[in-house]
């Protein structure tokens, strides 16, 4: 197809926070000092930048792409913003990959910034427009319900209990404990999550991420370029994304087809066959603990259905066969929306560059995915890294 | 690289930061007002709900029946037009039992919203609130029947339904 090889040389995150003394503007340019640092690099480097961040709701700012631009190293370069809720940060990093991968770009700096706790009461209510002004709003909705939806569907097909899905939960804080800017990392048990306060039936309090401020920045850079700024280079061998209807009560939602269109398109982009195999650390997007599941099926990681066994069995424990979420995930550092999905790249990428500290998974993984998930229960984002 | 670093940036703000008054806040309380137009084939939808009865729309193309009614087929790319009424019955997909209201507050009485497909449809529903039912009888796969407000009282509005109960 003409595409250029590209990497990502350079990493960079905050602290992720129920609420930050900094602005969105300066939590930007704090993560992306960081990755540019990281790789030795100035931003007289850098040719374009790609940024995401949640619709201007939510923080009351107009035109928050624009806002941000500076703190994003934005200023007087190509720019764009893009969204696709939750689905953003992954996405973002799609969008800065094909400015470079087209040849457009030598490097490009990916950067994702979300301040949630501007929004009061709660940010919740920002969400409310997602559903369909006139023939949903009307009953009054909340966010929670599409999830509780959702996770009452794949639980109920598949004859899925409580606790088959809160160990994801308990894995999941638990992994956070070793990575430095989590927000809610905790050593729980199974009997905290099923005990915790029920929001919306079968959603418990300790099945959610939290609400968070927090940015993640990485660097991309084409081959030729790559190859001066490090000796060890990890790859974006797929990107692929999907959105489905918008018409979510017409869809089956025990599976998310979208988020197996968004792999498969990976999968042939990175020449993988058998994904289960090939694939050997994953960050699929955890806002609740059933997503982890419902994505890792998507994601054809394992059978429709087989995830909550595989979590049981621990091979999804990070010193597992496959281990996923060796982060924290969202679960455990925190879901400042944008920023998380390039959290999850970030954490592929010291993977495999061995450079994860107490988080590392053993065996020297080669090849790692991130994925995010978002808007209307529609969106899938997938990239696929690899040295 | 994240093994090397001591600390990453950012400074979070704790209760005690706030209550101490150590953080300037400046507020606003936007008053937005919209008004959104029904469209074409939510007009004729909500135009039945008033006379009681549940309208849905067939593609010429895939025969697939859907609820609610649009313009398009998302699948086919065709114009549908084939109107047909369905039933006022239909099957629970999937619920869940809720105590939090839009702003995180708690409520006492938990609602029960659901996505209900609706008989004569073709694996297709739309949301709406379960009532009459007991949260330990509730299950997906139960049976519903639409309970319509009385005709003088209806506005054309989802809401005409008052909710759906165990048929």
């Amino acid at each position: 197809m003409g595409m250029r090889k590209v990497a990502v040389v350079g990493a960079g995150m905050t602290k992720f926070m129920r609420r930050a003394q900094e602005t969105g503007r300066e939590l930007a340019y704090q993560a992306t000092k960081m990755a540019l640092d990281s790789c030795e690099m100035t931003l007289d480097d850098i040719d374009s930048v790609a940024l995401g961040t949640a619709p201007d709701a939510f923080d009351g700012v107009h035109m928050k792409g624009e806002y941000l631009s500076d703190g994003a190293g934005a200023w007087n370069k190509p720019y764009m913003r893009c969204y696709v809720g939750g689905g953003t940060g992954v996405f973002a990093a799609i969008q800065g990959w094909y400015q470079v991968a087209s040849g457009l770009f030598d490097t490009c700096l990916v950067v994702c910034e979300e301040k949630m706790s501007s929004c009061k009461p709660h940010p919740q209510g920002a969400f409310l427009t997602i559903f369909d002004h006139t023939t949903e709003r009307a009953l009054k909705p909340n966010l929670i319900w599409i999830f509780a939806l959702e996770m009452n569907r794949y639980m109920t097909v598949h004859g899925l209990e409580k606790k088959d899905i809160a160990r994801v939960a308990v894995k999941n804080k638990r992994n956070a404990l070793d990575h430095p800017c989590a927000q809610v990392a905790a050593d729980i048990t199974v009997e905290d999550v099923l005990n915790s306060e029920v929001l919306a039936w079968p959603v418990q309090r300790l099945d959610v991420s939290p609400t968070s401020d927090g940015a993640a920045s990485m660097v991309l850079a084409a081959e030729h370029v790559a190859k001066r700024i490090t000796d060890k280079p990890v790859w974006i061998k797929g990107v692929g994304w999907s959105l489905d209807t918008a018409y979510w009560t017409n869809r089956d939602l025990y599976y998310p087809k979208y988020v197996e269109s968004a792999a498969r398109m990976a999968y042939d982009m990175a020449g993988i066959k058998e994904p289960r195999k090939e694939i050997h650390v994953v960050e699929p997007y955890d806002p609740f603990d059933y997503k982890e599941l419902h994505h890792l099926e998507g994601l054809l990681l394992c059978e429709k259905g087989e995830a909550p066994r595989l979590t049981a069995d621990g091979v999804t424990a990070r010193d597992g066969d496959m281990p996923v979420c060796p982060s924290g995930g969202l679960l455990g550092v925190g879901n400042p929306i944008a920023a998380s999905g390039i959290m999850k790249l970030n954490e592929i990428f010291w993977q495999l560059r061995g450079e994860a500290g107490k988080r590392q998974v053993p065996g020297q993984p080669r090849t790692g995915l991130a994925q995010s998930w978002g808007d209307l229960m529609q969106v899938g984002c997938v990239v696929v890294l690899g040295i | 690289m994240s093994a090397k670093i001591e600390s990453f940036p950012g400074t979070p703000l704790s209760q005690a930061d706030l209550d101490a008054g150590k953080v300037l806040t400046t507020y606003w309380k936007p008053k937005l007002e919209y008004g959104w137009d029904a469209g074409v084939a939510i007009s004729r939808y909500l135009e039945e709900l008033k006379n009681g009865r549940i309208i849905g729309i067939k593609c010429s193309r895939c025969r697939r029946v859907v609820v609610p009614p649009r313009v398009v087929c998302e699948w086919c790319w065709e114009p549908m037009n084939d109107w047909v009424y369905l039933q006022d019955t239909g099957t629970v997909n999937t619920y869940s039992i809720c105590y939090i209201r839009w702003d995180a507050s708690r409520a006492k009485e938990p609602q029960f919203p659901a996505v209900i497909w609706i008989d004569g449809a073709s694996n297709a529903g739309f949301l709406h609130l379960l009532d009459e039912v007991d949260p330990d009888d509730v299950k997906i796969g139960m049976k519903v029947q639409a309970v319509w407000k009385p005709a003088e009282e209806r506005a054309g509005s989802i809401t005409d339904i008052e909710y759906f109960k165990p048929l």
